[in-house]
């Protein structure tokens, strides 16, 4: 039974191993690489610096700041590859509501470059997102520099909006396939379902059932096992070329944490709201002053969840572009092969973080849900 | 925290609430439902199978120990009906020996008793002829003789001799 539960899992781990220890061998000999070139570069003498280098040094760090902070935001291409001429992308739908329903193709706005004219109404795209203008294309700004613009009610399918549906459409195939596999195969996984099988198990296991109870944990099981695949799988997304940022997202975790919050809200007992307004077993006073302490962290919990999953995801993007554009700010052999090492250190911790996190926010909604349906046994407990 | 609220976009939580709660029902239906359930078919499978491995294990003791006592009691029986049979037999052969034994004195003395009324018989039958015969022979020898005088004085002399002797 063991054997079967950690054979896949170990065959993953060799796999990974094998990957790592590659890539540390290309690495350590780019190193020595590296060191030889500093050496040439140190005995030609260093050049006198020029002011036009810092100006362009300045320029190129704006510009990896604005590309970090592009990255971070929702899109409404799908880019693969751009510069300032071209760009690789595919244009998403955009959907406004403004008096109206309004859906037309994000190539229209040319990446910013051009108004769309929609039914007698001009839209601009500015820092990807959509205002409305006059004819001109005028933005108005505040003393903060903030567009005052109209903004119509975005419900465009974006960037973030395709991963999400990317990601749903490949957890429903391969999970229901596992469960095919099943039926199929008379309760045995099959391919890569025997990878998965046992972080459902572990999930049912080590997360359901010892904080929920074994009692209530069934009616949370579905909730807890897609949203652990579904954060994981997008971080992990976020980790590829595709350059994805959906976890990073404060909309979308704050989706993730209502949905705690409402499933923890909804399916609480009476123990629950007994523990948060009329705390048992402590003085009056206690009670008065622990109640709204209480209320305060029903909607705390829930909060923290969604803080803690953006700025995990988003420091780790930010971090990771960083270093990578240092590579660009460097332009030396030994700077840039530090900066590239450190980068793929990162990344890797990234592939952990992206588990963690996954695992933590399950496990905490796990612990939440148990709270709601705990059973107390007040002449036992106090 | 002014920023993350500029940083929200309604759309994207308006599409990743759709697209979620969608994803959840979809795949509690089609994933979730019927993974569990085969994982929970199996597990109580395999403790179930363990449990009938056991109980048959502890069935096989049993039956071990009760052919082992109905072995031990069919040797006994066999050993009691084994000496019965013994003992038996000896008797039936001693009292077939007894029996035999004296029917075959009674037949003996019977045929000793025939013998000897026969030999009796005989011996009273021979002396008959005989002294039939020998009165013939006398009477034949004597009407012979005594035709002779001679003879006649002879024998009688004879038998006065005998006479005389006895």
């Amino acid at each position: 039974m063991f054997l079967i539960k950690d054979l896949p899992l170990r065959r993953f781990k060799n796999g990974v191993s094998t990957i790592i220890f590659g890539m540390i061998d290309t690495i350590s000999k780019k190193l020595i690489i590296g060191v030889f070139a500093l050496l040439s570069y140190l005995s030609f003498g260093q050049e006198p610096e020029n002011h036009e280098a810092t100006a362009a040094h300045k320029d190129l760090r704006a510009e990896i700041r604005a590309d970090i902070q592009h990255h971070l935001q929702d899109s409404h291409y799908f880019t693969f590859l751009s510069d300032e001429e071209t760009h690789y992308a595919i244009p998403l739908p955009v959907i406004l509501w403004d008096n109206g329903l309004k859906v037309f193709s994000a190539s229209k706005f040319h990446h910013g470059e051009t108004l769309a004219e929609v039914d007698g109404n001009y839209y601009k795209l500015y820092h990807n997102k959509i205002y409305k203008t006059d004819a001109q294309g005028t933005i108005n700004y505040d003393e903060n520099h903030h567009p005052t613009n109209a903004k119509p009610l975005d419900f465009s399918v974006t960037k973030s909006v395709v991963s999400i549906l990317m990601t749903a459409l490949l957890m429903f195939w391969l999970f229901s396939s596992l469960a095919k596999s099943y039926a199929n195969n008379s309760g045995i996984a099959t391919g890569v379902g025997r990878f998965f099988e046992p972080i459902i198990l572990y999930i049912r296991d080590e997360i359901a059932i010892p904080n929920i109870g074994e009692k209530h944990y069934k009616k949370y099981m579905s909730y807890l096992l897609t949203i652990f695949f579904f954060i994981w799988f997008l971080n992990m997304f976020g980790l590829t070329p595709l350059g994805i940022n959906v976890t990073g997202n404060i909309a979308v975790t704050f989706a993730l944490a209502l949905l705690t919050f409402i499933i923890t809200n909804v399916t609480a007992n009476k123990n629950y709201w007994g523990h948060i307004f009329w705390m048992p077993g402590v003085p009056l006073p206690m009670k008065i002053i622990l109640a709204p302490i209480e209320l305060l962290g029903v909607i705390i919990k829930p909060f923290s969840l969604m803080i803690r999953l953006y700025a995990n995801i988003s420091a780790g993007h930010i971090v990771l572009m960083s270093l990578i554009g240092l590579i660009f700010i460097f332009k030396n052999w030994l700077g840039s092969s530090l900066s590239f090492g450190l980068a793929f250190a990162i990344s890797l911790i990234e592939i952990l973080v992206a588990l963690l996190q996954a695992y933590i926010f399950t496990m905490l909604s796990a612990l939440y849900f148990g709270f709601a349906v705990e059973e107390h046994d007040h002449e036992a407990a106090h | 925290m002014e920023k993350l609220i500029e940083e929200f976009s309604f759309g994207l939580f308006f599409w990743q609430l759709i697209i979620f709660i969608l994803l959840i029902v979809l795949l509690k239906k089609f994933a979730w439902k019927p993974i569990l359930n085969a994982v929970n078919e199996r597990e109580e499978g395999i403790k179930n199978a363990l449990k009938s491995a056991e109980d048959a294990r502890k069935e096989m003791q049993n039956l071990q120990a009760d052919n082992e006592r109905i072995l031990k009691e069919a040797r006994a029986q066999r050993e009691t009906i084994l000496k019965e049979a013994r003992e038996m037999k000896n008797n039936i052969v001693a009292e077939a020996k007894e029996e035999a034994k004296s029917q075959a004195d009674k037949l003996m003395l019977q045929a000793q008793q025939a013998i000897e009324a026969e030999k009796q018989a005989a011996l009273s039958e021979i002396k008959n002829q005989v002294s039939s015969l020998s009165l013939e022979i006398a009477q034949k020898v004597v009407t012979a003789d005594l035709a002779k005088d001679k003879n006649q004085e002879k024998l009688i002399e004879s038998l006065l001799k005998e006479s005389q002797i006895n």
